[in-house]
C-alpha cells in the first residue's frame, strides 16, 4: 500500500503535523511519498525520515487559496491508495475534493489510525467516539498533535514539478489580519475569557497571563457576541474553533454544553469562576471558585515565579 | 440563476448523547435541529435571493422527520424543497455525496450553499466533495456572499485572516458563524411553509445504486470519564494550583 501525503503549510514553511502525517502512516506500512503544494517545506519534508520521495509542485495558482485549483494541480501527481492531510480547514477540503475525484471514501479528522483499515474520531463535537472500517484506496484526514511524529534524518530525493492551472476564485482584499497572535487551534495552552470578564478591555489581563505562559487567548461565543472588539477567529466551541491544548484555562465562562463541544478534550482544564455551580467545574480539573479579578493577578504571579524557576 | 442550499437535521446542539449496545442512542434524541453552519448557509441564500436569484431550493437527505428542515427553510423564503428520503444510519462519503449532486443537478442550480461542517458526524467532506463531483468551484469558510452582476463576491476565513474573494462561474460556498444575525420566521411565513410541497424523491429514483458501503460504521462509544476535578475556594488557592498544574500534570 503507498501512501500520498499532501503537506500542510504554515507560515510559508512545513506545518509541523506533516511530521505526524507520516508517524501515523508509518504504522500502518507502505511507501510514503508527500506532495508539498506551492512547494512550501519541500526541502524540509525530505528530512523526515520515511519519507521516499517529495513531489513539489509549484506554480502561480498557489499564489492564493483556491481549492479546485489546488486539487487540480496535484491530482495527477497523486499515485497511491492511502491519501492523507491535516485535519485544518485546508486539509480537510483538499481531502474530500480529492477523495470526490477519485471516488476514494474520505473520513476526517481521525484520532487512531490501525491496519485494516479500521479508524476513530470524535462526533457530536466529543459527546461520542465512532470506529469506522474504510476500504482501500481512501482518503484520511489527521487531527493535529494525537500522533507521534516522525523522526528527522531523511534524506528523500525532491522532484519540482511546475503545473500551470486556471484558477476562479480570487483574492481581493485583505480585510482583517489572523494577527500576530497565537491562534487558539494552534496553542499548546488556551486561555478563554468569558462574559464574566465583564468588559473586552479586561482581556488584557488574560493577555498578561498568556505571555508568561506562551498561551493563545481564547473566548466563549458571549463574549464573541456581545463584544465587537473580541473577533470570532478567538471563539472556541461548536460553532467556533476545537481545542486540544494540553492545558486550557476557562475564566468567567459558566460551561454551557456549546462551549465544552470545543475545549473538553483538552488534556487538563482550569477553571476559575465565581459561581460554585458553574457546569465549567464538572469537566474542569482544577476549580477555583474565585473571581477573576481577585485570581488572574495572584495566576501572573506564580506562574511567572514557576516560569523562572 | 437558481441557489440551493443543502441542509442536514441533526440532534440539537444541547441534545444529550447516550451510547447504548455500541451505537449511539437516537431514541434518547428529543429535539433534531438544522445544522448550526447550515443555519448560516441558509440565510445567505435568502440574502442571495433578495439581490436578484431566480428561485432558492432547499435540499435536505434523510429520514422522514428531516422535512421538517425543509418546512422552516420554505418559513423564511425557499421556494422549492427537495426531501432525498433515506433511512440509512451511516453512509459513506462518496454515496451521500452522489445523492446530493444529482439531486443539485435536478435543480438545475449553479451556486450551492451548504455548512462548513455537521454538527453531528463533525466531517465536512460534503461541500468540496459535491463541487467536485458537479465541477464546480469551491470556496470555503464563508461569512458573507453577494452578488454582483454576474460575479459571487464573498468574505471568507482565510489562513492568513478574513478576506474578500470573488469566483465566476458555478461554484459551492460552505459556510462559517460570521457577524451576520439569522432571521426568524413570521407567522405569515410560518403558515405558508405549511401548506408548501415537498418533493419527496427515494435513492433508486436518483439513479444512485447504494452498494456495498466503502466506509462503515463499526461502533459508537461514550468518550473515557475523566477521574473527578479538583476544586478550590477563593484565590489563595492560586499558588497551590500553580504548583499542581507543574507537579501533578506537569503542563507547564
Ligand atoms: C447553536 C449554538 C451554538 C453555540 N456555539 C457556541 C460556541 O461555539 N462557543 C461558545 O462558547 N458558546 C456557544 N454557544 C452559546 C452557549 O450556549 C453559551 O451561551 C455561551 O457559551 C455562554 O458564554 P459565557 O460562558 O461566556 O457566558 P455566561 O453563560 O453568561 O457565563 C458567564 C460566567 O461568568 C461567571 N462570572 C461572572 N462574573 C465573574 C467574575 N467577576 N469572575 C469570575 N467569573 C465570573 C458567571 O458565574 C458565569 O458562569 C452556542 C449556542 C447555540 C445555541
Amino acid at each position: 500500500m503507498d501512501v500520498v501525503i499532501i503537506s500542510e503549510a504554515g507560515n510559508e514553511s512545513l506545518h509541523p503535523v506533516t511530521a505526524q502525517l507520516v508517524g501515523a502512516s508509518s504504522s500502518i506500512g507502505g511507501k510514503i511519498s508527500v506532495i508539498c503544494p506551492g512547494g512550501i517545506g519541500s526541502s524540509e519534508a525530505a528530512m523526515i525520515a520515511g519519507v521516499s520521495k517529495v513531489i513539489s509542485v509549484e506554480g502561480d495558482c498557489f499564489a492564493s487559496y483556491d481549492c479546485m485549483a489546488w486539487c487540480n494541480a496535484i491530482l495527477p501527481f497523486i499515485d497511491g491508495d492511502l491519501v492523507m492531510t491535516s485535519s485544518s480547514a485546508i486539509g480537510r477540503e483538499i481531502s474530500a475534493a480529492i477523495a470526490a475525484k477519485k471516488d476514494f471514501p474520505v473520513v476526517q479528522d481521525i484520532t487512531s489510525l490501525n491496519d485494516g483499515i479500521s479508524v476513530s474520531r470524535s462526533i457530536f463535537s466529543g459527546k461520542a467516539i465512532e470506529e469506522v472500517g474504510v476500504s482501500l484506496p481512501c482518503a484520511l484526514s489527521v487531527r493535529a498533535n494525537t500522533f507521534q511524529p516522525a523522526e528527522g534524518g531523511g534524506n528523500a530525493e525532491i522532484t519540482t514539478i511546475n503545473v500551470s492551472q486556471e484558477v476562479s476564485v480570487a483574492v481581493k482584499e485583505a480585510l482583517a489580519k489572523a494577527g500576530e497572535r497565537l491562534d487558539v487551534a494552534e496553542a499548546n495552552i488556551v486561555i478563554s475569557g468569558g462574559r464574566g470578564m465583564g468588559d473586552p478591555s479586561n482581556f488584557s489581563h488574560l493577555y498578561d497571563v498568556a505571555e508568561e505562559i506562551g498561551a493563545a487567548v481564547g473566548a466563549s461565543r458571549a463574549a464573541v457576541d456581545t463584544w465587537e472588539e473580541i473577533p470570532h477567529s478567538m471563539q472556541v466551541g461548536q460553532t467556533g474553533k476545537t481545542v486540544t491544548p494540553s492545558l486550557y484555562i476557562a475564566v468567567g465562562i459558566s460551561g454551557a454544553i456549546q462551549h465544552l463541544a470545543g475545549m473538553r478534550s483538552s488534556k487538563y482544564i482550569l477553571a476559575i469562576n465565581k459561581d460554585p455551580e458553574a457546569p465549567i467545574f464538572g469537566v474542569a480539573d482544577y476549580g477555583i471558585v474565585a473571581t477573576w479579578e481577585e485570581s488572574i493577578p495572584a495566576l501572573k504571579e506564580h506562574l511567572s515565579a514557576v516560569m523562572s524557576d | 440563476m437558481g441557489v440551493a442550499v443543502l441542509l442536514k437535521q441533526v440532534p440539537d446542539t444541547t441534545a444529550k448523547i447516550s451510547v447504548s449496545g455500541s451505537r449511539v442512542d437516537e431514541s434518547a434524541i428529543t429535539k433534531w435541529s438544522i445544522s448550526p453552519y447550515d443555519e448560516y448557509a441558509l440565510e445567505s441564500a435568502i440574502a442571495l435571493k433578495e439581490s436578484g436569484a431566480d428561485e432558492l431550493v432547499a435540499i435536505t437527505c434523510g429520514p422522514q422527520r428531516a422535512s421538517k428542515c425543509l418546512t422552516e427553510a420554505a418559513a423564511v423564503g425557499a421556494d422549492r424543497l427537495i426531501h432525498i428520503v433515506t433511512d440509512a444510519d451511516f453512509m459513506d462519503s462518496c454515496t451521500v455525496q452522489s445523492i446530493l449532486s444529482s439531486a443539485i443537478e435536478r435543480s438545475e442550480c449553479d451556486i450551492v450553499l451548504c455548512g462548513k461542517q455537521a454538527a453531528d458526524t463533525n466531517s465536512g467532506s460534503t461541500g468540496p466533495g459535491v463541487a467536485s463531483l458537479l465541477g464546480y468551484s469551491c470556496v470555503g469558510s464563508v461569512t458573507e456572499v453577494s452578488m454582483d452582476g454576474g460575479k459571487l463576491s464573498a468574505t471568507r476565513l482565510g489562513a492568513t485572516g478574513l478576506e474578500r474573494i470573488e469566483v465566476s462561474g458555478p461554484c459551492l460556498l460552505t459556510f462559517d458563524k460570521g457577524e451576520v444575525e439569522l432571521r426568524r420566521p413570521n407567522v405569515r411565513g410560518i403558515m405558508m411553509a405549511k401548506k408548501k410541497p415537498i418533493e419527496s424523491i427515494g435513492v433508486e429514483d436518483l439513479g444512485i445504486e447504494i452498494g456495498s458501503p466503502r466506509a462503515s460504521l463499526q461502533s459508537h462509544s461514550s468518550p473515557p470519564d475523566k477521574p473527578p476535578g479538583q476544586k478550590f475556594e477563593g484565590a489563595g488557592s492560586i499558588e497551590v494550583v500553580v504548583g499542581k498544574l507543574r507537579d501533578e500534570a506537569n503542563v507547564i
